[in-house]
């Protein structure tokens, strides 16, 4: 979706009857983020520029919202989202070791995503899971018990298909 | 669908779908989709039902349900008309569903619930212990219908209050009703939903909203998920109930981001509510008009915060405001008009009451909180999941009758409810009757629902710090004693649970987790100190054990002494491999664990399959109570551990006696006697040390007849030890006893310091010595 297309009367719905324009354009705000972001997989600093200008809402205020909000990203997160728990059983049974392994292999740092957007590389306090510690995640996937080379390509591999 | 032009097309509706997908008798299999057995994998149950009906020529109709309830026994099926209950369903043995159940009637033992394999089994639905005590008025049909289905609802009675308040109430009979029938909120505070709806009429404006608060966030809670998805016409009848009542033409649902099935059932179901003409302009003929929108959340726990929700629909940023203006008054709700805001669970009770009557209502529960409760029953029992249960049950009957009791019959220690925002109730409170207002006087909050149930191997501190970590993640950050507060909290609580905790630190707690109370904003600060404040009030030991023991009786907290119990380890070995810091040593005989390397990371102690690695309560040797020194005499022995001989030669006057190796020993001797010392340097010409010159050397003399005219040099030669002036004392005496020699001479490269002789040191050693005897 171009952000200078939303269509603010059909997406505010019935209420805009009763609203002036300047809370229409905020009303819809978070669900266009939500759009945005379905659409790009973050918001782009240019598509909010653009949103800026055709809601009417300074460019300032919109961070301001995004930013409050934990569900935005602002930089462009991978096809697949790898988490490495970090949580206690996990750190003990070496998950150090996995983060760096991940580290080493995709040439990211904890927080980054590489530049193909094929991956985005986070680290998570818990994921529950701490039975089959060490684990990650990917996307809503849990793999658990890295441990050795074996595992860690296994989970290299499976990060790199499609 | 025909859209309904009145009250009576829509009881004809009614009528001929109970002819049709609902006339009894039939063959009805309900398949429980849950999110829980749809992990477990439902929907392939579903698909095999249906491939195994078809073949078999089955006229069969299969409903997806909502949840229905005992989550942790999934996928579920109810099947009709038999009332047969199934659990842990697995999608190869359909065949056997079909052919026994829905052709003969007969139950598959497999799948049928008993609590253990020598208990009897439980074929009905009412005789399963779950749902034995169970009373659903919120989830009256779930479990029961499909979601995506409005012709379901209509057909088990579904918008009969909406005609029934068309037909026969006018907006305040329907608020006198729910005054009346006393419906408190059901997200927490519990306040009457009556005054709330009557207190937003009052309010002078032209428009009116009602919104429903979706925005479950608390961990562990998914009552109001459950309804929407399971149920959400009943929500949506709720709010129309409402805003016929307080006229209102707008509603909002505002839904959580994490809950993208919820807002699909509710998409779906508010389309085919407004085909049917049950929402949108002149329902049901009666030229009331009200529409409903759905909004979305995105991650923030305090938007379901009444105020900060309002900023959220806005779209703001969602911080609370501060009140008054309160949401039902003008300039209060969202933007500034009056808007009614209740749970999502409050307004699914409303249609049940208008239908049946407040008097109904008024029956079920206690007098203060009349009706049934939701609540996601989690931790450790043996059967989690969603219950609705009336007010005025005790705890017990929740935990032992419904949820079967804990895992493993251990010792129930703690019932947690309300989630971050509410208290731990402790096991003495067992019997209370579960309403808002006992609930409250033991220091908890009936809250949105989340009940967790705590055993001995829960520690007190560690959850407090779950919860407070929680909120102070989610604290917004707009007032400063939630933001700091909270953090601060949990740095205290960390600082304890890491064994760092200090004498004081618990009045520290309390002084700030009640100054968060009274100074924070809303809703999510006031509540924030629960769960920390009521575990010192009920479990103050444990803190304390935390604090002056280093030990955390739950073992949970990464504290204590491990020690490897020698009698019952096996020697596998595991513990050593799984230490991350080598302090797993190993002898020829057993395994032992170093102290000074232990990180107390547990690895050991959750590797050992015989539970050999012990946790125990640390042995700290503390020197003033152990010895019953004051406590400065606790630091002199300190400061003497530090001494050196130096310190010693420096402590008294001291002359350094030398005498050369070509003297006699008459010379020495006479020395000695002027001098009143017990030993003498023996230098050469350059003044260099060659030997010692002592009292044992006069001996030997006597002994061995050597005439006292021999000079020193000529005597027997020994090899002198030579102490460093920088020596600790304790060195030194071990190094003397070992050697067996008095005088130690203190010697700095070349050059001569001075004597150290046993007297000083058994001076030195005087306190000690006097205290042992």
């Amino acid at each position: 979706m171009s952000a200078t297309d939303v269509d603010v009367e059909k997406r505010i719905g019935e209420i805009g009857v009763i609203l002036e324009a300047r809370e229409k354009n905020r009303g819809v705000l978070i669900q266009t983020l939500h759009q945005i972001q379905e659409d790009n997989g973050y918001l782009p600093e240019d598509v909010l520029k653009k949103l800026s200008k055709s809601l009417n809402i300074a460019l300032s205020e919109i961070y301001s919202v995004a930013s409050f909000y934990k569900m935005f990203h602002f930089k462009p997160r991978g096809k697949k989202v790898v988490k490495v728990c970090l949580g206690t059983a996990c750190y003990v049974r070496g998950s150090k070791k996995v983060l760096n392994a991940l580290e080493n292999e995709f040439k990211v740092k904890n927080g980054e995503t590489t530049e193909d957007l094929a991956m985005t590389l986070e680290t998570v306090g818990c994921v529950g899971c701490c039975g089959l510690a060490p684990v990650s995640t990917i996307n809503e996937e849990v793999i658990g018990e890295i441990i050795g080379e074996k595992k860690m390509e296994k989970l290299v591999r499976s990060i790199k298909e499609e | 669908m025909q859209r309904l032009k009145n009250i009576e097309e829509l009881r004809n509706l009614r009528a001929s779908l109970l002819e049709d997908i609902y006339r009894p008798g039939r063959n009805v299999v309900k398949v429980c989709c849950g999110l829980p057995c749809s992990t477990l994998g439902a929907h392939k149950v579903v698909k095999a039902l249906e491939e195994e009906a078809s073949k078999s020529g089955q006229r069969v109709s299969i409903v997806k349900t909502g949840c229905q309830g005992l989550c942790q026994k999934g996928p579920l099926i109810q099947i009709e008309p038999y009332g047969y209950f199934y659990q842990k369903v697995r999608p190869e043995r359909a065949k056997d569903i079909v052919s026994a159940t829905l052709s003969a009637g007969e139950p598959v033992r497999e799948f049928v619930y008993r609590d253990s394999f020598l208990d009897e089994t439980h074929k009905l639905t009412e005789e399963v212990p779950f749902y034995k005590k169970q009373m659903k008025i919120a989830l009256r049909n779930m479990g029961n219908i499909d979601p995506f289905d409005i012709q379901h609802y209509i057909a088990v009675g579904g918008y009969r209050a909406v005609e029934k308040m068309f037909s026969s109430m006018d907006p305040e009979a329907v608020i006198e009703e729910v005054k009346k029938a006393n419906l408190r909120g059901r997200g927490g505070a519990g306040f009457p939903a009556g005054v709330k709806w009557a207190h937003s009429k009052k309010s002078p404006s032209k428009v009116r909203l009602v919104i429903a608060n979706g925005d479950e966030g608390d961990p562990g809670a998914f009552m109001d998920r459950s309804v929407m998805e399971g149920d959400p016409h009943s929500l949506l009848e709720g709010m129309l109930v409402c805003a016929y009542a307080i006229d209102a033409r707008y509603g909002f649902i505002y839904v959580r981001h994490e809950y993208p099935l919820a807002i699909k059932t509710l998409k779906v179901a508010i389309s085919q509510a407004e085909e049917l003409g049950l929402l949108g302009k002149d329902i049901l003929g009666s030229g009331f008009e009200f529409t409903i929108g759905i909004r979305q959340g995105a991650g923030a726990f305090v938007c379901g915060e009444s105020t900060s929700l309002v900023a959220s629909l806005e779209g703001e940023r969602g911080f609370p405001r501060p009140r008054p203006p309160r949401l039902s008054e003008t300039g209060g709700g969202a933007w500034g008009y009056p808007s009614n805001l209740n749970n999502i669970e409050t307004y699914a009770c409303v249609p049940p009451i208008i239908e049946k009557g407040a008097d109904w209502f008024l029956g079920i529960g206690t007098e203060g909180s009349p009706g049934t409760k939701v609540f996601s029953l989690a931790g450790k029992v043996r059967n989690t999941g969603l219950v609705e249960v009336p007010m005025g049950i005790t705890l017990r009957e929740i935990v032992f009758d419904i949820g079967g009791g804990i895992i493993g019959d251990k010792k129930l220690k703690a019932v947690q409810t309300g989630g971050p925002s509410g208290g731990c109730i402790p096991g003495q409170f067992l019997d209370i009757p579960v309403d808002f207002d006992s609930l409250s006087k033991v220091g908890s909050i009936m809250g949105s629902g989340g009940m967790v149930v705590m055993d001995e191997d829960n520690c007190m501190v560690d959850i407090a710090k779950f919860f407070l970590s929680f909120t102070q993640a989610e604290s917004c950050g707009k007032c400063p004693p939630c933001r700091v507060g909270t953090y601060q909290m949990l740095q205290i609580l960390e600082k304890i649970t890491s064994g760092m905790g200090e004498v004081g630190d618990i009045e520290r707690l309390e002084r700030l987790g009640i100054m968060v109370k009274r100074g924070s904003l809303c809703g999510l600060g006031q509540s924030a100190p629960n769960p920390v404040l009521t575990t010192i009030k009920y479990f103050r030991e444990e803190y304390e054990e935390h604090i002056r023991d280093k030990y955390c009786r739950a073992k949970v907290c990464n504290l204590g002494g491990f020690v490897i119990d020698k009698e019952e380890c096996i020697l596998c070995g595991l513990c050593k491999q799984a230490c991350a810091f080598d302090a797993v040593k190993e002898t020829r005989r057993s395994f032992f664990i170093e102290r000074d390397y232990c990180t107390r990371c547990k690895a050991c102690y959750n590797a050992c399959p015989v539970d050999a690695v012990k946790i125990i309560k640390p042995m700290y040797v503390r020197l003033e109570t152990e010895l019953k020194l004051p406590a400065e005499r606790l630091k002199v022995i300190e400061m003497k551990s530090r001494m050196t001989l130096k310190d010693i030669l420096e402590s008294r006057p001291y002359e350094v006696i030398t005498i050369h190796k070509d003297s006699t020993i008459s010379d020495a001797v006479n020395l000695m006697s002027g001098k009143n010392v017990s030993g003498l340097f023996v230098v050469d010409k350059d003044n260099k040390l060659t030997d010692i010159f002592t009292e044992r050397d006069i001996v030997r003399c006597v002994f061995n007849n050597i005439p006292y005219s021999e000079t020193i040099s000529n005597l027997t030669r020994r090899d002198i030890t030579i102490f460093d002036p920088l020596t600790a004392v304790s060195t030194a005496i071990s190094i003397a006893s070992r050697k067996k020699i008095r005088h130690l001479p203190v010697v700095e490269g070349d050059r001569i310091i001075g004597m150290v002789t046993f007297r000083d040191l058994v001076s030195y050693m005087l306190p000690e010595i006097s205290f042992m005897s």
